[in-house]
């Protein structure tokens, strides 16, 4: 009853399905691999940010077995399934990929790799790179490696991203970076870059953009990182004063890397829209709630919570299967152009409404900030206070990657097609 | 793939969007309104529609039909959606045909079956005794006699029961050997012959011009054959008729609520006030984007949900009722956006809009609206 996407394998099974008999023996041979290689540890379910595995020069593994995991994965390709082989990808097919998929989640397999360089940066060098910068990233990405993040708002371009300010100067054989990003997220942890820089001041805004690649080790990089309203800081300002930027890691045409930043934002939308919607799976929330508010006669002691519970519960699985139904359409890996924004927008407003009853359920007990009672009283360490982050957390959600009101506009400019 | 048509599908949906804008556009449903045509629906169209398969859809190619499944009655559904069509589609190709392929015995579905496909025969589904719906609120009983049954109670909103030749009657089996005669065990499904002494049918015209009817049975009696299960699983017979009717009703009104929207959209590009068009302004795209969403996330969950039906899926009671309830709130949505976005105009009966408003809101009553599936969703969770 709960695990509504793994049973889209029944369907996928039928004999109809397309390629039939191949894809079943793929299902086979894929379920019984994982069975054998995924370490128990890499079966439970994650809790926090802080057990994903990001990789990169100075990754820490949490234990062996993430360790392995990764390893494991990334020598067969399948932390990046759908890339093709020479780049360290599992050159599946869409399908294979979508099976791939189907089956980790059935049997509560971890993503080996949480990566940008995956999510974001990998399809945009797939579609724009030269071959050079390819061989040079990618495998590197899907090995987990390097470590990317994100340079692209500004203290004045936010939701007018194109208004950017950080320029890059060309300098003969490097480009002349300077300026300030902002929200750019882990980039105190990051190894490399993706930066939009400005390169031509005098064209209208979104002409003279460009798409530049660099080392945060380069000299001139420091960051700083930004407390959210959560405790946490996964965010930094970031600045560049004087950075030196081989001209071989500009990605596409100079002035033209506005076309590059909007390919990358619809993965990034797809990301954000599909982050911690389905925590633990559909019901959970609903298991929570009968056991800590109780059932009188099989039904939620609460009436409005049951209702708003079961109305939050609709709404997931609708946007799951859209989110299943939007991968098939765009499968091939073109990316799900201006549907990224539906995604985008109906995810992150439907994880602010999951953390809202998740702090309704749990009552007092959620907003313990610091826990002093004694031992034996006191909530678990690493307990204390989380639901309260994870709330005030996903207050961002519907504004990092474009605000929900600039998801809108792009739905009604682009699906919509009103003036 | 769990959502793509298939090439069989996508030309089945095309043909029936070519001849419904054709033959039955809304134009056309407003003449029978008007006319004050007897039947709420188009005899002739019925035959035409028979003809090309669709009161078949259901029916195995064995028995007269073409066995499209659920998801070729979704198909067709989204169309009539469009364009309003009335029709018994769903009172007899849907609901009439799963309860003879799910319940009954052999002889009646080889002498039934090839006369709906045929669309010489139609059904009604008779569960509802409340306003309200709460089928397993039967007060209807059948008692056990040496023939087989004798029925007596009272039925409300049995859509199409005013042109029904048999009657598909939910009535609790009064049977000494069940452990709880209010319960769900006790619930039975029976044909009955409209001819039958005893039944009495009145016809009630509703907000969307189509009729239902109140059933009155007083001492009905029914040959043991006619019970379509088994005392002691005619809940889960109902249910199951029950969710193939809900998911084609919620394909009604994904199409019932995608027209809707497009119809807004075009007057928001032409209309204009201010000195611009209305669709330039963010306050109306913003409310235009939104209720795209909610369509399309009907959309996907209503394709599961009649695919998983089709499947027998484990699953298919939760994704109807997540179908059901998200679009019928869609459709809701979407009217209530178009009327008010289309403005005075939106509230004159010269003008369509308001015949999807009607229809949206009888579709998503049927078979239970977003609040009763909450509940079932809620139940089904175990909370």
């Amino acid at each position: 009853m709960r695990h509504v996407v793994a049973n889209a394998s029944d369907l996928a099974n039928a004999p109809d399905a397309a390629g039939g008999a191949d894809l079943g023996a793929f299902r086979t041979t894929t379920c019984a691999w994982l069975e054998a290689n995924c370490p128990a540890q890499m079966r439970e379910p994650v809790h926090d940010e802080k057990q994903l595995c990001w990789g990169g020069r100075n990754w820490k593994f949490a234990s062996e077995a993430q360790r392995v995991w990764l390893e494991r994965m990334a020598q067969r390709g399948w932390t990046v399934p759908d890339w093709p082989r020479e780049y360290g990808g599992g050159g599946l097919s869409a399908e294979q990929t979508t099976i791939l998929r189907e089956e980790m989640q059935r049997l509560s397999c971890r993503s080996p790799l949480s990566s940008f360089g995956i999510s974001m940066l990998g399809p945009a060098l797939l579609k724009y790179g030269n071959e050079a910068q390819k061989l040079e990233h990618l495998p590197r990405i899907a090995r987990g490696e390097i470590r990317w993040c994100q340079g692209y708002s500004e203290p004045g371009a936010g939701s007018d991203l194109a208004s950017l300010k950080t320029r890059a100067e060309d300098r003969g054989d490097h480009y002349l970076v300077n300026g300030q990003k902002v929200w750019t997220s882990y980039a105190d942890e990051a190894d490399w870059i993706f930066c939009l820089v400005r390169t031509d001041a005098a064209a209208a805004k979104q002409k003279g953009i460009s798409f530049l690649l660099f080392d945060m080790a380069s000299p001139g990089v420091s960051t700083r990182p930004i407390r959210l309203i959560s405790g946490k800081s996964p965010f930094c300002q970031t600045f560049f004063d004087n950075v030196r930027v081989p001209r071989a890691n500009l990605v596409g045409v100079l002035n033209e890397g506005w076309d590059i930043a909007k390919y990358l934002l619809t993965h990034e939308r797809e990301m954000i829209g599909g982050m911690d919607v389905f925590a633990g799976g559909h019901g959970t929330l609903c298991a929570v709630a009968a056991h800590e508010v109780g059932l009188v006669d099989g039904r939620l002691a609460d009436a409005a919570l049951r209702t708003d519970l079961a109305r939050y519960e609709i709404d997931s699985l609708a946007f799951a299967l859209t989110m299943e139904r939007v991968r098939e359409q765009s499968a091939g890996g073109q990316g799900s152009g201006a549907l990224s924004s539906l995604l985008k927008y109906c995810g992150t407003e439907l994880n602010k409404r999951r953390q809202e009853l998740a702090m309704s359920i749990h009552g007092s007990r959620a907003l313990v900030w610091e826990d002093e009672r004694p031992a034996g009283r006191r909530a678990a360490d690493g307990e204390v206070g989380e639901t309260a982050r994870h709330w005030l957390r996903s207050r961002g959600n519907s504004i990092e990657g474009g605000t929900s009101e600039i998801q809108l506009n792009i739905i009604a400019r682009h699906i919509l097609r009103l003036p | 793939m769990r959502f793509a048509l298939t090439e069989e599908q996508q030309l089945f949906s095309d043909s029936a969007r070519r001849f419904l804008q054709a033959r039955s556009p809304v134009a056309a449903q407003r003449r029978l309104r008007d006319a004050h045509a007897p039947d709420g629906f188009d005899r002739g169209l019925w035959s035409e529609l028979a003809g090309m398969g669709w009161s078949g859809v259901l029916v195995p190619e064995e028995y007269g039909g073409v066995g499209f499944g659920l998801a070729g009655a979704g198909l067709i559904a989204e169309e009539t959606g469009r364009t309003l069509t009335a029709s018994p589609l769903l009172s007899t190709a849907v609901l009439g045909v799963t309860a003879l392929l799910q319940g009954v015995s052999a002889r009646r579905r080889a002498e039934l079956l090839p006369a709906i496909a045929s669309g010489e025969l139609l059904t009604a589904l008779a569960v509802d005794e409340r306003p309200r719906h709460a089928p397993h609120e039967i007060a209807t009983h059948a008692v056990v006699t040496a023939a087989g049954f004798r029925l007596t109670g009272n039925k409300t909103f049995v859509l199409d029961g005013h042109v029904a030749d048999w009657l598909i009657v939910a009535a609790r089996t009064v049977d000494a050997s069940l452990a709880d005669p209010a319960g769900r065990d006790a619930i039975g499904l029976f044909l009955v012959n409209r001819r039958a002494p005893g039944v009495t049918i009145e016809r009630t015209l509703l907000v969307d011009s189509r009729i239902a009817a109140d059933l009155h049975l007083q001492e009905v009696e029914v040959s043991r054959a006619d019970l379509l299960d088994a005392p002691g699983s005619g809940a889960a017979l109902l249910d199951s008729l029950l969710d193939a009717g809900r998911a084609v009703l919620a394909a009604e009104l994904v199409g019932i609520a995608a027209e809707s929207l497009e119809r807004t959209l075009d007057y928001l590009r032409q209309r204009e006030q201010f000195g611009r068009k209305v669709g330039e302004f963010q306050a109306l795209q913003h409310r235009a984007a939104h209720l795209y969403c909610e369509i399309e996330l009907a959309r996907s969950a209503t394709s599961a949900a009649l695919r998983a039906l089709d499947a027998r899926a484990a699953d298919s009671a939760l994704l109807v009722s997540v179908a059901k309830a998200k679009a019928g709130d869609a459709a809701r949505l979407a009217t209530n956006e178009a009327l008010q976005m289309h403005g005075g105009i939106g509230m004159s009966d010269e003008f369509e809009i308001g015949f999807f408003m009607k229809r949206a809101r009888v579709a998503a009553e049927t078979f239970g609206d977003s609040a009763f599936h909450s509940d079932r969703i809620a139940h089904l969770y175990g909370f």
